[in-house]
């Protein structure tokens, strides 16, 4: 692709280069922050990590389209690109990581990845796949039985879409045509089940069954992403209903910190996926978009390693919440 | 404790007995009590043989209750107490029966040093009290809690629950009732049911008191002091022997006996040797009375009461006048150590013919002892104690000790009495710095 | 004030909620056009609306779910599952999502959620229409478990609910719902939730009940006060979960006997956890042992009545319990 057309490709999107910039930078604080987290995990300092990488481009993409604090987003586990994004700060993920009182999502009672912000309407995550769902239905009817402009962003891996719950909550949205956008990030692997083993026949297309539209899309070409999710936006907004876009990608590490990937995927499959990092292929189209260079590269990977290493000293700090607090907070008052 | 020894049998096949007679003498290696009938009958057969140690809960006679023809029913069966008094509480609507409830405390108390000692021997024999029998003897907490606020036994208060039980309405009434006649002399006793304890005023507990229940032994104590007193009219008189000779002679061999025999050299030997030569010379005092005789035995076999904190026990040294000082100190030193650590036998307890109380190793100088039931004096010897006396008309401080015998004076008379101790205290001042001791 | 029998009463505060808070919904099967088979929400759709009076697909899950993305995007929902047999589906939206929202998020997130659903045997409903399921959400902190039987309680306790920023399970005994009447205020008011009543007051044992066997009891104690002298009182925790402890054990302390009757199967049953407490904390002023009458453990009720009306406590049974616990 050539200078002029990478030029045309985002700005035909509404991009400019501050945009891209800080896209860029969304994804490379995501992964960064994730590989710093398996460090901490393999050095015994970290119980859990749940990773997000590869899915950079999927979710940045899709969640550059949010109006943080306005919309809804049901995050599932893997969508430290989405919360990042949306405000949560690289020392919420590792207050989050280590359990610390200061963990914005819980205060240390969930596990890494479940994401809460009231704040941010970043709806408390669960840990059963595809609950998310229905729930996200609920609050987009909210909007609409108000007349409000909000919308919902719900999303899940691939696995989640073979529950009943999300079939349930596609169903409604179809009936209600709810401004929802359901955000499959299909990473072909469901810990150890393979796409094949999950998924019959098409997720995109199963959203004309009910009733709207759904896509695929290249999950790892982060415009392509942005630019099906602004138009499925744009259509929830317009108050034509619901969309479905499924971002196809792929999961670069095993399920999580308890999971050994070699006894299920070979190494070659997992090289051949590299090759389409997402984040590797967006600085291919920075470069060639006189966007970034080498030294700015470097200057943006060297600052987010500072906010990183002062993050985790930070978080290590931190004291926990008081073990007594475990019997607060079971009922609200009021 | 699992078992127990028929030491004696107190009545014999054929012989009528009487509800709260004793039965036999029992022993177990911490008490050696008297097993009162559970019921008034005829013995018709004892099934155990003196001497023969049985399990708890062996049959050990056959009695036929007074008033029931043998024909009838199987005969009652009088069951050694034990660990499950559920025979000991007839169900509301059955006739009173043999063992019935709260019947004979000493049963009972042999019942509970068993059942005690089962329990911390580990021996975890769990036979569970059935519902029935805890419904009756525990009723239900709230029941408990009054009956304990009020000092009122659950077993004297008629119960109209189900089973018999006692309800909380019941025992409400109850103290109410007794309140108003506090004035009058309890009249309980006549309207308990069958088969429940007889009626004893209960002392009213108040706030800060504290109540101590009554262990086995202490209550086997109880017994057989109370017993003692009652049956044996005591009389009791003294002597002061001057022991000068033997406090310079245990002075000056008492260091080398220590280190040759290991033990301790005490009066004690002493005293029992001196009162096996009275005992000898006075075999009156080494008797039993038997109703219409008086039964003089042979073998000396004396009883050396030993303290222990909250007990007394006497361990029995068979055949004492064959022993010499040395023996007898070393025969003493051995029941007492076994006394203090809880190792007695039923033997080491049995057979006791006459007994010598020391007190004065607990600094008495005088005492009035009574006598071990069945047995017809006891001799107790005071401190050695150094005293200005006259001698030759001149004062001079002499060791002093004073012997007093508490005897049945249906066996003998003060005469008797004294020429015994007499016996004693010259054997005891017999001895000086240059006696040798044999 | 107006005799109103339970669903009536449930009606009438639901639909003043609705009135007076524009929050305030409705959602489930059959609620909306059709007024609800039980005609609970007869009315309210024309009154509010197709959307504030919602006809789901048919998906508790669904039901369940999306009232927990209703209320925390502003709404106060009042999800209506049609038989309480019918929750399982929902049961991990409800246990396992709406009772933690709040605890996991350190308190960032309140579900103010109610779930109607009617419970109890009746004849014809069989074992999938009878069901007595509230032990499965009595040990669920963040969770709150209702089930009012008379008319005046059972409108106060669902404004209370309603209002309540916690979800709460609002079971209503479907036996009860034309057979109880009484009167009932025609204004707003609220009965606070975790609170017992006395309906019934005595010295010689204490009854704890609820649903029809609740009613039932009472019938049975005015007999037994007529006839043997015996006086019950009778105890109604209304709120399942949490308990109001401090007034069955203050009637226990006064009574020292105890005996729960429901129409739940007897093990790990509501009645048991109370009977649990009870003979923990009023041991000392216990007079006979803690009793509970329920249901023998075999699932719910049968179709034929002969088994219908064996399964479930009858006022004998109720009568005979009462008397020998009486007597003890």
């Amino acid at each position: 692709m050539d200078v002029k057309g990478a030029q045309v490709r985002h700005e035909s999107l509404g991009l400019d280069e501050d945009d891209l910039l800080r896209i860029y930078r969304h994804m490379l604080l995501a992964r960064m922050v994730d590989e710093r987290s398996w460090i901490l995990n393999r050095q015994g300092k970290a119980a859990f990590v749940i990773s997000c990488q590869g899915h950079e481009g999927a979710q940045v993409g899709t969640a550059y389209n949010l109006r943080p604090g306005h919309d809804y987003v049901y995050p599932y586990y893997r969508d430290a690109g989405i919360t990042m994004l949306l405000g949560q700060s690289a020392r919420d993920q590792f207050l989050s990581l280590l359990g610390k009182k200061e963990d914005p999502n819980s205060a240390g009672r969930q596990m890494p990845g479940h994401f809460s912000s009231r704040e941010l309407n970043i709806v408390s995550a669960s840990a059963p796949v595809g609950v998310q769902y229905p729930q996200a239905v609920g609050t987009a009817l909210a909007f609409k039985m108000r007349g409000e402009d909000g919308m919902v962003l719900a999303c899940g891996g691939e696995a989640s879409t073979s529950s009943g719950d999300w079939h349930e909550a596609m169903n409604f949205a179809g009936i209600h045509d709810l401004p929802v956008v359901f955000l499959v990030e299909n990473n072909v692997y469901a810990i150890s089940v393979p796409e094949k083993m999950q998924v019959a026949g098409s997720i995109a297309k199963r959203a004309e069954g009910y009733g709207f539209p759904g896509v695929e899309v290249d999950g790892n070409d982060v415009l392509a992403v942005y630019e099906a999710a602004k138009e499925a936006f744009d259509r929830v907004r317009r108050g034509d209903g619901p969309s479905l876009i499924e971002a196809k990608t792929y999961r670069l590490t095993a399920h999580s910190s308890d999971d050994d990937d070699r006894r299920y995927r070979e190494r070659e499959e997992v090289e051949e996926w590299r090759l389409k990092d997402p984040i590797v292929r967006f600085e291919k189209y920075l470069e060639e978009a006189g966007v970034l260079d080498a030294e700015k590269k470097e200057e943006m990977a060297a600052g987010i390693k500072v906010e990183i290493d002062e993050a985790v000293e930070y978080a290590e700090g931190a004291p926990y919440a008081d073990p007594e607090e475990a019997l607060e907070r079971v009922y609200a008052e009021g | 404790m699992t078992e127990g020894t028929i030491a004696r049998w107190l009545k014999a096949e054929g012989d009528e007995i009487e509800k709260d007679e004793p039965l036999a003498e029992v022993d177990t290696d911490k008490v050696n009590a008297e097993l009162p009938s559970p019921v008034t009958g005829k013995i018709e057969k004892l099934l155990i043989s003196e001497g023969a140690t049985v399990d708890v809960g062996t049959e050990i006679a056959l009695v036929t209750i007074a008033g029931e023809s043998q024909t009838t029913e199987a005969p009652p069966r009088e069951d050694e107490a034990t660990e499950t008094p559920t025979e000991e509480f007839p169900a509301a609507d059955t006739e009173a029966q043999p063992v019935a409830a709260g019947d004979g405390t000493n049963q009972r108390a042999v019942v509970e040093a068993r059942s005690e000692e089962a329990r911390s021997d580990g021996d975890g024999r769990g036979e569970f009290e059935s519902a029935e029998t805890l419904k009756l003897k525990r009723s239900s907490p709230v029941v408990r809690r009054l009956a304990g606020e009020h000092g009122i036994s659950i077993e004297e208060v008629p119960g109209t629950g189900a089973g018999g039980r006692v309800t909380k309405k019941d025992i409400e009434a109850y103290v109410e009732e007794r309140e108003t006649e506090r004035e009058t002399p309890a009249m309980a006793a006549t309207i308990a049911a069958p088969g429940r304890e007889p009626e004893r005023e209960r002392v009213p507990v108040y706030e800060g008191d504290r109540v101590v229940k009554l262990t086995s032994v202490r209550r086997a104590i109880a017994n057989r002091m109370s017993s003692s007193k009652r049956e044996a009219p005591h009389a009791w008189t003294m002597v002061e022997a001057d022991v000068s000779g033997l406090v310079s002679l245990r002075e000056r061999d008492k260091d080398e006996f220590a280190e040759r025999e290991g033990i301790r050299l005490t009066y004690l030997p002493f005293i029992v040797k001196a009162v096996v030569e009275g005992l000898k010379m006075h075999p009156v005092l080494n008797s039993v009375w038997d109703g219409d005789r008086i039964v003089l035995r042979k073998r000396i076999n004396i009883g050396v009461a030993v303290d222990l904190e909250d007990a007394l026990i006497v361990p029995v040294i068979l055949d004492a006048d064959e022993l010499t000082i040395l023996g007898l100190a070393r025969k003493i030193d051995d029941v007492v150590k076994r006394a203090r650590n809880g190792q007695l036998s039923p033997d080491d307890v049995a057979g006791g013919t006459f007994t010598v109380n020391n007190p004065g190793a607990l600094g008495s100088v005088v005492s009035v002892p009574i006598i071990n039931h069945s047995q017809t004096a006891i001799v107790s010897a005071e401190a050695v104690v150094k005293r200005p006396v006259a001698v030759d008309d001149a004062i001079a401080v002499r060791s002093m000790i004073n012997l007093e015998v508490s005897f049945d004076h249906r066996v003998m008379d003060g005469g008797a009495a004294l020429r015994f101790l007499n016996t004693v205290k010259e054997r005891l001042e017999d001895y000086g710095p240059e006696s040798v001791i044999g | 004030m107006a005799t109103k029998n339970l669903l009536q009463a449930i009606h009438e505060g639901l639909a003043e909620e609705m009135r007076s808070d524009d929050s305030v919904m409705v959602l489930g099967e059959d609620v909306g056009k059709a007024g609800g088979v039980f005609r609970v929400t007869q009315g309210l759709q024309d009154e509010f609306g197709p959307l504030r009076v919602m006809d789901t697909p048919l998906a508790e899950s669904l039901i369940v779910g999306s009232a927990i993305g209703l209320s925390v995007n502003g709404m106060r929902p009042v999800a209506e599952i049609q038989f309480a047999d019918f929750i399982p589906p929902a049961f991990d939206q409800l246990v396992s999502e709406a009772a933690r929202f709040y605890y996991r998020s350190n308190g960032a997130w309140k579900v103010p959620l109610t779930i109607r659903a009617p419970y109890g045997a009746v004849h014809g409903g069989a074992l999938y229409h009878s069901q007595s399921v509230e032990a499965w959400f009595c040990n669920t902190p963040g969770l709150k478990v209702v089930a009012p039987t008379f008319p005046a309680d059972a409108k106060g306790m669902l404004k209370s609910a309603i209002r309540d920023p916690n979800p709460v399970l609002f079971f209503e005994h479907k036996r009860t719902y034309r057979l109880i009447k009484e009167e009932v205020l025609e204004d707003d008011y609220e009965v606070p939730l975790g609170e017992a009543r006395v309906h019934r007051q005595g010295t010689d044992l204490t009854v704890v009940s609820y649903g029809l066997m609740l009613y039932q009891a009472l019938q049975v104690a005015q007999k037994l006060s007529e006839e043997h002298g015996i006086e019950a009182e009778v105890v109604e925790p209304r709120t399942l979960y949490p308990l109001d402890k401090e007034t069955i054990l203050d009637s226990v302390k006064k009574t020292g006997k105890f005996l729960a009757v429901s129409e739940a199967n007897l093990t790990g049953s509501v009645s048991a956890e109370i009977a649990a407490i009870v003979a923990q904390e009023a041991f000392e002023w216990l007079d006979g042992p803690v009793m509970r009458l329920g249901a023998p453990d075999v699932p719910a009720a049968a179709f034929a009545k002969p088994m219908l009306d064996f399964f479930v406590p009858s006022a004998e049974k109720i009568e005979a319990a009462i008397l020998e616990l009486a007597r003890y």
